[in-house]
This record gives structure tokens, sequence and C-alpha cells, in this order.
């Protein structure tokens, strides 16, 4: 036990003599939390509109009203003939175009069907979907208030709805996958860093000479990893909740103990990839290519599963990442609890048991 | 009697066979050197002692203990230090200190007698990073680190490699003063002329032993006729000197070169003649003693002995 907490000692020592990284540790999720919450947003709030109004009747001007009113609008071009849209889109001047057709407000009475076009410059088809996603929402909102004043039900628009978060907030999105993303590069990236780094060093060499065992050596090396990525997790959450506003729905005991499981995963991976590798190069760019990348691309961090090839889907099943992300969703945004997340936390702790017993058996105390 | 017994060792790493049945004694409290340029199998030969790497053949006990069967008991009687500086650089000097005397077990203060000689030197600079030493002190501190435990045995991989003359030397004296201790200690080294602080060395070559005894049996084993010549062109004369039609060996040994003769005895006069018929009259030749370089060199020339005229 004295061997092991010196052990231990050791350990923070390095971590906290190291300034630089232990900087990068803490800014880094700081700073890419401000960069996905402020400037990398899926939600669009700069929009130059083109609103061609032929019509220019009560209720074309009163939905031109309402999409000035919406957030996402910053300038407007409005004009009542329908010449020159496509030379304003190839200028840049607007990104998205509203076409009320002639006569719309008396069609929609009449007939109860009017047309609007709505085009958008799809050169960033996120952003053109997100567009349209909030003009069609302001459009069918406006339909809705009409219908509930008058007789004559007006015509349909596609249903969009964005339940949890109607604004299509990114930050929601973020802040859990950033969190996975945070906890493998400190966990699974440092620890297999700090291992590689004794055997680099020739440390190494004296620590097995040592009476010291591998299951010391191993759980030594973690534990201040262990309590430091717990500490950037509330870092990050403490964020996320104060100035993004991203709730915390469900338990947030669960959410901590979910986290803890993640967080010992992603050391047991650092672990196997150190105990397989001799250069902290080479585990550097194995925990580069072979655990973020997936994490980013793989998990549903950035880019959709569903959307995904089906077998891109089934490797996403073996990412611990898409796992962590569903219940960090789970819990956070829909407020989940565990008796809905129990596949997976299984899948999750499944796997770190496996890349535990892995990593003790591959570590050996010999050279 | 303990110490140390090797047993016919072999180890390989695919096709090259790093040592190839490797047989030796150290007797408890001896000082014993392992002589070889790099590539000879020293290191290889040392971590199979301190348990870091299993033998493909062969046997060996330290203090009583097998190497293979016994690793775990072994290592808290071992001390050792690696070829590299094996410390850690971010932690200060006491840190590390510390930190291997807690791994073993035990406190600074409970070994600090026995190596209070050597960490004294390094004491006043016990708050700065290990990172920041000078060569001679980092040596210093991995030594005190390798002995806090109060080791049986100590295995050193090359100490003084990359080490200024004056710190090798009192490296060894301080090696001399742990021996004097009861300390058995087998320390691995490039450096020919250091052979003599030893009680008995190894040569070593090609994973191979290429002879065991005392620096001074050794080096009376030499039974040729060994001449030192020195002349300004040192180099032209080495070439000249190879043409000779009787020279057996010639090698360059810091300012003068070594001469052997293929014959049974050679006169110098007849060298010096030679030299001066080539364009070399201010060359002097003078027979010496022979060193454990030249037994080296002899040996290494000559196929290997066979690995029962090793001494017990």
């Amino acid at each position: 036990m004295h061997a092991f907490l010196g052990f231990v000692r050791k350990e923070f020592r390095h971590i906290l003599r190291d300034r630089r990284t232990l900087l990068i540790l803490f800014g880094m999720p700081v700073a890419q939390l401000v960069l996905f919450g402020f400037v990398i947003r899926n939600e669009v709030n700069d929009v130059t509109l083109l609103i061609a109004d032929p019509s220019q009747d009560a209720m074309t001007q009163a939905l031109t009203h309402r999409l000035l009113a919406s957030r996402y609008v910053d300038g407007v071009a409005y004009q009542t003939h329908l010449d020159g849209i496509e030379a304003a889109f190839r200028q840049g001047l607007a990104r998205e175009a509203l076409l009320f057709e002639p006569g719309f407000a008396e069609r929609l009475q009449r007939e109860g069907l009017a047309r609007v076009q709505v085009i958008a410059d799809a050169t960033d088809p996120n952003v053109a979907n997100t567009i349209l996603a909030y003009t069609t929402a302001i459009i069918q909102s406006y339909e809705q208030d009409l219908a509930a004043t008058t007789a004559v039900s007006p015509g349909i628009v596609p249903n969009v709805r964005m339940r949890f978060n109607p604004e299509l907030r990114s930050v929601y999105l973020f802040v859990p996958g950033l969190i996975a993303l945070v906890l493998m590069l400190v966990c699974a990236l440092m620890t297999s860093i700090t291992i590689t780094r004794e055997k680099e060093v020739g440390t190494m060499e004296v620590l097995l000479v040592s009476p010291l065992r591998p299951v010391p050596i191993i759980v030594g090396k973690v534990v201040p990893y262990v309590v430091l990525s717990f500490i950037i997790v509330l870092v990050i959450l403490g964020l996320a909740r104060t100035v993004f506003g991203v709730p915390i729905r469900g338990s947030v005991g669960l959410l901590l103990a979910e986290c803890l499981l993640f967080i010992l995963c992603a050391l047991a991976l650092g672990i196997l990839i150190s105990t397989r590798t001799s250069s902290q190069q080479v585990a550097t760019m194995i925990a580069l290519a072979g655990l973020l990348m997936p994490t980013v691309l793989l998990s549903g961090f950035i880019f959709p599963i569903s959307s995904m090839p089906a077998p891109l889907q089934a490797l996403s099943h073996l990412i611990p990442a898409r796992w962590f992300l569903a219940i960090l969703r789970g819990i956070m945004i829909k407020g989940l609890g565990l008796a809905d997340l129990w596949t997976e936390t299984l899948a999750l702790a499944g796997m770190t048991g496996l890349f535990l017993i892995a990593s003790i058996r591959s570590f050996h105390d010999r050279l | 009697m303990a110490g140390i017994l090797v047993h016919d060792l072999c180890k390989s790493f695919g096709a090259v066979q790093a040592v190839d049945r490797v047989r030796f004694r150290v007797a408890p409290g001896e000082l014993f050197g392992l002589i070889g340029p790099d590539g000879a199998g020293k290191t290889t030969l040392l971590r199979m002692l301190v348990t870091l790497l299993t033998p493909d053949g062969g046997s060996a006990t330290v203090d009583g203990l097998d190497v293979v069967r016994d690793y775990r008991a072994l290592r808290t009687r071992l001390g050792y230090m690696p070829g590299r500086f094996s410390l850690y650089q971010d932690l200060t000097v006491e840190e590390n200190l510390a930190f291997f005397a807690s791994v073993f077990g035990t406190t600074v203060e409970a070994g600090y007698d026995l190596i209070a000689p050597i960490y004294r030197q390094i004491e006043p600079f016990k708050t700065r990073r290990a990172g920041a030493l000078s060569g001679g002190m980092k040596q210093k501190l991995a030594l005190s680190c390798a002995l806090i435990h109060r080791p049986r045995v100590l295995m050193l991989d090359e100490p003084t490699t990359g080490v200024d003359a004056v710190s090798r030397r009192e490296f060894w004296d301080v090696l001399a003063r742990l021996k004097a201790g009861g300390l058995t200690i087998v320390v691995s080294t490039p450096y020919m002329d250091e052979a003599r602080r030893c009680d008995r060395v190894a040569l070593m070559q090609g994973g191979r032993l290429l002879g065991v005894d005392t620096p001074a049996a050794l080096e009376a084993a030499y039974d040729r006729p060994l001449l030192a010549v020195r002349a300004a062109a040192r180099y032209d004369v080495l070439q000249a000197l190879r043409q000779f039609p009787h020279a057996r060996s010639v090698y360059a040994f810091g300012e003068a070169l070594h001469y052997t003769d293929a014959r049974p005895s050679v006169d110098p006069a007849e060298i010096r003649a030679y030299l001066a018929g080539r364009g070399y009259p201010d060359a002097t030749v003078e027979p010496i003693r022979a060193g454990i370089e030249d037994v080296f060199m002899a040996r290494m020339a000559a196929p290997p002995p066979p690995p029962t005229a090793s001494p017990t």
C-alpha cells in the first residue's frame, strides 16, 4: 500500500508539473465548447432573405412580418416582381428566397390552397436544410393561426417537427459529444502516452525490476487521470449548464456514474494501446486514428448514425462513444432513467470489462 | 556461497544470437566486469540476470534464486541501473529517491547510510529536477536510487558511458567502496581501461565470452611479443606496418600503434629499420606489456575458446 501510494503521488506530480499539457487538457474542452456553442452552430442566424411578393395582400404581409421577426433572418430585400432572383443568389445577395404566387390571399381563401416557393442556397446543404426547416416552421405556425381564426382550412405544408430541441440548438447535440471526445482524449490518449513514456525513457525497466506488480502499476497510473477527467466532466457540464443553458433533465447522479463508466472504458483502451506499443509517437497515432476519429465520426457526435450506410452503422456498434452518447443525450436532453438506458449501459459496461481484462493480460512484467 | 551462477545462457532475437552459451560465476562480494564493444550482448545478458528477459536456454541463479522461477523474490534483492538514464526527469532529486524507496517498501531514512557517501554529493541539489542535473550527478542519483533498498546484488549496465573522465574515476571509487561493504556487483562497460578496476572480468564479443579471469591473469596470458610504434605520420605508418610481411596485427591504441608479429619473437630494431626504409625514420619502436585491449583484440581474432575453459 505504501508502494502504491508512492506511485500515485509520483503520477500526480508528473501531471501537475507538465503545465502545458495540463493547460491543454483543461483549455481544450472549454475552447471546444465555446467553439461548438457559439461558432460552429447548426442553427443559422444571418440569412439574407429575398421576398418576392407580387400579391401584396394582408396575408403575404403578415407572413413577411413573421419571417422578419424571426431570429434567423438578418437582412431582407423586398420586391414585388419575380425577376432577378437567380442573379441575387449568384451574387450572394440572398441565401433564401420566398416567392409568393400572385393573388396569394385570394386563392387561399377561395380554394383553400396557395403556393409559396421557398428556395435556399444549398452551397452548404446543412445550412440550407436548417433554413428550410425554419421557414416551413414559420409558415406552418402562421397556417395554424389562420386555421384558428377562419372557417376555411388553408393549404398544407410538410409537417416538420423537432421534439426536445425545436430550435435545433446545436449545443444540445454537441455537449454530450464533447464530453465523450474529451474523456477519450484525456483517458485513452494520456494514459497510453504516460505508460509508453516510461518505456521510452527507460524507467519502465527499473519499475519492472522492482517488486511492484502490474496491477498496482496500472491502477497507480490510472487514478490521477480518473480524478482529472472527472473534474473536466464537471467543468464541461457546469459550462454547458450556465453559459449555454443545456438542461440536465434526468438524474445527475446517474449521469456522473455513466461518465465514470465511460472513463474506465477509455482508460482501459489507453492501457491496451500502451501495452502493445513502445513509443509515445506510435501510441499517439493509434489513439488519434483508432479512437478519436471513430469517436468523432462514427458515434453520432457530428454525423447522425441513421444517415450512415449500413456497414458503417454496423461498425458504429463497436464504438464505445456511440453507446455513451446515447446515454448522455437520453439523460440530459430527454430526461431518461436507467430503466430506459440499460441496454446502452450494458453494452458499455461489457466493452469496458473486455478492455480491462485484455489490457491487464497484455501487460507483461518483463521486457 | 550464493553469488551469481550463469550456466550456458542463450538468448536470440530472430536470427541474431545475442547471447550464446555464456557461463561464468561471480563470487559473493566480488566486483565483476562484463567487457565488450557495443553489440557484444552485455545488455541482453544483464537483462536476463535482472529477470527482465527470459533466457532461451541455459539457466542462471542470482543470490541463490533462479532468474526465471524465483523472479519475484529475486527482484526485491536486486539493484539495477539500466544503460539509459532511467529516472524521472520532471521529479526532483529527493522525489526520485523517495519514490524508489517507496516502491521497494522502504524509506530514504532506512537506506540512507548505504547511499550517504554518494548521495551527500548531490544532496545540495535535492530540490532540483533530475533533468537539470549534470551527467555525473544524474549517475550518482541513479546509483542512489538503485541502492536505496539495500540490494544484495547490484547490476549496472554501462554506467560510465557518456560520463567525463573525472566522474568515471569517482564512480569506480564508489563501486570499490560498495564492494568493500560486501555487495556483489556486476558492471558492464565498453571501456577496456576500466577492466583494471574489477576483481575479475569477462571479455564478451558477438554474444560469446572470449575469456573470464582477473585482469592481471588475462594480461599475463598474452604470449606474443607486443611492440608500441610511435611516429608523426601515424596513419601512413599503420598502413606501412600492415604491409610488413611478418605483421600479424596492427591496431591504433591512443597515440601509439600496437604491433604483433607472426613469428614467435621479434627484434624492435628490425621494425625500426623497415619503417626507416619506407620513409619514416622518426618512428620509435619499443616492446610493451599487453593491456586488456590487446588481449581482447587477440582473442577476438582467434577462434573462441571452448566453453569449458571458463574458470570457476
